[in-house]
C-alpha cells in the first residue's frame, strides 16, 4: 500500500469515527439548558476531527507521497513482534501474566532472538520471578494470576 | 524575592530526608535506565511507575517520578553519544557531534559535556521556577474560568501553530484526544457519554494507558521495523577525563547562558524541548569560534544542545505548577499524577499545599545534583545493559508495559487497550500525525472542558465572553495569533520578495 493510500484511509476512519462522536453526542444533547448539555462540547470536537481528516483526505490525494508505507520485510519484522504480543496479552487471563510473561520471553528469544531454547526459558522464568517478587510481595500488587500461582498457594 | 527564598529554605527541610534521598537516587537509577531503553522513555517510563507510587506520600512520590523523568532525560544523552540512537527526541542534537566525538575514542569528554550541560540548564531553569512560579500563581489568582480555558486555547493553539507536522493533522489528533477524554461519565451532569452502552468504555480512558500503548509499544513496534541494532563506542569515563572536560567547559559560558535562555523560554510554552535543542545547536555553531567543525566532534556541540533541552524540560514544570498547563508529554503525565493525588495545579496549588509546593521545588535542586553525580559514575553500567540485544530487551519490556497498564486500574480490558494504542502510536508515528498533542488533550481534557462550559455559562452561551475583560481577550488573541503562526511567517516572507542572489553569493 502506498503512503498517501494508508494516509487516506486512515483520515476516512476518522472522518467516520468523528461522525460518531457527533451522532452520540447530538443523542445525549448538544443545546443548552441553563448551561451547555452534556454533548454540545464533544459534539464540536467531533465536527473539527472531522473536518480536519477531510482536509487530509484531499492533501493525501492531491499531493501524497507514492512510496509504499511499509516493505513487507519490515513490516514482517512489526508482526514479529505484535503478534506474540497480542498471544500474550491474550494468554493472561487463563494462565497469569507472570507464567504468560515468561512463555512470551522464552519463545521470543527462541524463535526471534535464535538462542537456544534452555536460554530463554531460563531467562523468562528468572524474570517473571523477579517481577513477582517485586510486585506481589514487595509492592504488594495484584496481578493477574494463573493456576500456577494458585497451586502454590497464593 | 525573599519569600521564596523563605519558602525554599522550608522545602529544604522537607526535602530532606534519608527516605526522600533514597527515592531520589533510586528514581534517577530507573529514570537513565528507562531513558536509555528503547520503548521507555521519559513520558512512558513516568507513566508505567506512577501507580507504583500510589501508597507513598504526594511529596514523596513526585520527588521520585520527578528524579526518573531527569534520569531519562540524562538517559537519552547516553545512547545519543554512544550508539548514535537518540534516546528522545530532544537528544537528536546532541548525536551530531556527540557521537562524532566518541568514534574518536572521546567519548568521555562527550558524555561529560553531556551532563554537565544538562545540569546547567536545569539549574538555570529550577532557579526560574523557584522565583517566577509564587509570582505567576499570585497573578492566576486573578483567573476565572473564561481566563483558563483561554490559556488552554493558547497552549493548544500554539501546539498546531508550531508544530512541524501538518496541522490539520495535529488537530486531528488533538480531537482526538479530547474525544476521549469525553468518553465515560460526564462530571458535570452525570451523564454518560460516548459509551455505547459498554461497561468498559464507562470508566473512559486513563491516559497512562494511552501513554504506554503509544509512546511504548508503538516505540516498539517502530524499532523492530527499523531494525535497530546497537554498535556502540566504548565507554568509560575517569575521572581525569571528567575534570579535564569541566575545564574546558567555562570557556564556553556565552553558548551555555544562551542555550540556557532559549531552553527556557521554549520550555515554559508547550512542546519545547525538541525545537530548543535545535534552535541552540544552530545558534551555537554559527556564532562559535569552532562553528565549522560542529558536526565533526566538537564539545561545544553537546555542551549546547544538551543545555536547551533539559533547561526546557525542567521550565515545562513551571507552567505545570502554577496554570495547570503541561508543557510537554511527561509533564502532562505528572500533571495527571498530581490530579490524581488530589492535589490541584494552579494558584491555590500554592496557597493550600505550600509544603508539597515548596519540598517538590527544593528536592528538584537536590536531585539534580544527584542525577549528575549518580550519571557520572555509571555510566559503564548502562552501556552495557544497551549491548544486550533487542531481541531479549523488547519482549521484557512489552511484559513491564502489561503490567504497567494493568496497574493502573486493575483491569484487563487496559491491557487490550495498550495493544491497540500501540498499534495506532504505530500507524501514527509512520503518518506523521503527531502525538504530543492527542496526549495533552487526553490528559487536560476534563479540565478544559470544565473551565468552558462554565465560562459559557458565565457569558450565557455567547463565545464573546472570551474577549469580555482585557486580560482573556490578551490571551485569546495570542491564542490566535499562534494557531496562524506559519501562515503569518508566510505571509511575512512572501511580502520581504526573493533574496539577493547576487549579494548571498558574494557573501559567503
Amino acid at each position: 500500500m502506498t503512503h498517501r493510500g494508508v494516509d487516506m484511509v486512515v483520515a476516512i476512519l476518522i472522518i467516520a469515527l468523528g461522525g460518531l462522536v457527533m451522532y452520540d453526542s447530538y443523542q445525549v444533547g448538544i443545546g443548552w439548558e441553563s448551561g451547555p448539555q452534556s454533548g454540545y462540547f464533544p459534539f464540536y470536537i467531533g465536527m473539527l476531527m472531522t473536518l480536519a481528516s477531510v482536509v487530509t483526505v484531499v492533501q493525501a490525494t492531491v499531493g501524497g507521497s507514492t512510496e509504499t508505507f511499509v516493505d513487507w520485510p519490515s513490516f514482517r519484522r512489526v508482526l514479529t513482534v505484535f503478534v506474540p504480543a497480542a498471544l500474550f496479552v491474550a494468554a493472561i487471563p487463563y494462565i497469569g501474566i507472570y507464567v504468560a510473561g515468561a512463555l512470551f520471553i522464552a519463545a521470543f528469544m527462541t524463535f526471534v532472538g535464535k538462542y537456544q531454547v534452555w536460554k530463554g526459558l531460563a531467562v523468562g522464568a528468572a524474570l517473571s520471578v523477579v517481577f513477582f517478587l517485586i510486585f506481589q510481595k514487595w509492592f504488594l500488587i495484584q496481578l493477574p494470576i494463573g493456576p500456577l500461582e494458585r497451586a502454590l498457594g497464593y | 524575592m525573599l519569600d521564596a527564598l523563605g519558602s525554599l529554605l522550608q522545602g529544604f527541610e522537607i526535602a530532606l530526608t534519608w527516605h526522600n534521598l533514597l527515592l531520589m537516587m533510586l528514581g534517577i537509577v530507573l529514570g537513565v535506565l528507562i531513558g536509555v531503553l528503547p520503548g521507555l522513555g521519559g513520558a512512558n517510563g513516568v507513566a508505567i511507575l506512577l501507580p507504583l507510587t500510589f501508597s507513598m506520600s504526594p511529596t514523596s512520590a513526585i520527588i521520585m517520578l520527578s528524579c526518573i523523568y531527569w534520569g531519562a532525560l540524562f538517559g537519552g544523552a547516553i545512547t545519543s553519544v554512544l550508539f548514535n540512537i537518540p534516546g528522545e527526541p530532544w537528544s537528536v542534537a546532541t548525536t551530531f557531534d556527540g557521537h562524532p566525538l566518541a568514534k574518536k575514542g572521546r567519548a568521555g569528554e562527550a558524555l561529560t559535556a553531556a551532563f554537565t550541560g544538562s545540569f546547567f540548564g536545569a539549574f538555570v531553569a529550577i532557579i526560574l521556577i523557584t522565583f517566577m512560579s509564587p509570582l505567576i500563581a499570585k497573578f492566576a489568582l486573578q483567573f476565572g474560568p473564561p481566563e483558563f480555558f483561554a490559556v488552554y486555547l493558547l497552549a493548544f493553539c500554539s501546539f498546531v501553530g508550531m508544530s512541524k507536522a501538518s496541522p490539520f493533522k495535529t488537530i486531528t489528533s488533538m480531537m482526538l484526544g479530547f474525544a476521549l477524554a469525553c468518553v465515560g461519565l460526564d462530571s458535570v451532569s452525570g451523564n454518560l457519554r460516548l459509551t455505547f452502552g459498554s461497561n468498559e468504555l464507562m470508566r473512559g480512558f486513563d491516559f497512562l494507558v494511552a501513554v504506554i500503548g503509544l509512546f511504548g509499544i508503538g516505540e516498539i513496534l517502530l524499532s523492530m521495523e527499523e531494525k535497530l541494532s546497537f554498535h556502540g563506542g566504548s565507554a568509560k569515563l575517569n575521572p581525569k577525563v571528567v575534570l579535564q572536560t569541566w575545564a574546558e567547559l567555562p570557556r564556553y559560558w556565552v553558548t551555555a547562558l544562551r542555550s540556557a535562555i532559549i531552553g527556557c523560554w521554549m520550555g515554559v510554552t508547550p512542546g519545547g524541548a525538541t525545537p530548543a535543542s535545535f534552535m541552540s545547536y544552530g545558534l551555537a555553531k554559527r556564532f562559535s569560534r569552532n562553528g565549522n567543525n560542529f558536526g565533526k566532534g566538537e564539545v561545544e556541540g553537546v555542551f549546547a544542545p544538551e543545555i536547551a533541552a533539559h533547561a526546557a524540560g525542567t521550565s515545562a514544570m513551571l507552567p505545570m505548577l502554577t496554570l495547570g498547563i503541561p508543557g510537554s508529554p511527561t509533564a502532562a503525565v505528572l500533571l495527571g499524577g498530581l490530579l490524581i493525588w488530589g492535589l490541584q495545579p494552579g494558584p491555590m496549588l500554592f496557597i493550600e499545599q505550600k509544603d508539597f509546593v515548596w519540598g517538590f521545588i527544593a528536592s528538584l535542586y537536590i536531585s539534580n545534583l544527584v542525577g549528575l553525580i549518580v550519571v557520572l559514575t555509571t555510566v559503564p553500567l548502562f552501556a552495557a545493559i544497551l549491548r544486550i540485544p533487542f531481541t531479549v530487551i523488547a519482549p521484557i519490556i512489552i511484559v513491564i508495559c502489561a503490567i504497567g497498564a494493568f496497574t493502573v486500574a486493575n483491569a484487563y480490558f487496559d491491557i487490550m487497550l495498550m495493544l491497540l494504542f500501540g498499534a495506532i502510536g504505530y500507524v501514527f508515528k509512520k503518518l506523521d500525525y503527531p502525538l504530543a498533542p492527542l496526549v495533552l488533550a487526553l490528559v487536560l481534557g476534563k479540565s478544559a472542558e470544565a473551565a468552558f462550559r462554565q465560562a459559557m455559562i458565565t457569558g450565557d452561551g455567547n463565545l464573546l465572553v472570551f474577549f469580555s475583560n482585557p486580560l482573556v481577550a490578551t490571551i485569546t488573541m495570542l491564542a490566535i495569533v499562534m494557531l496562524l503562526w506559519p501562515l503569518i511567517t508566510n505571509a511575512i516572507a512572501t511580502l520581504r520578495g526573493p533574496p539577493n542572489v547576487a549579494g548571498v553569493a558574494k557573501g559567503e
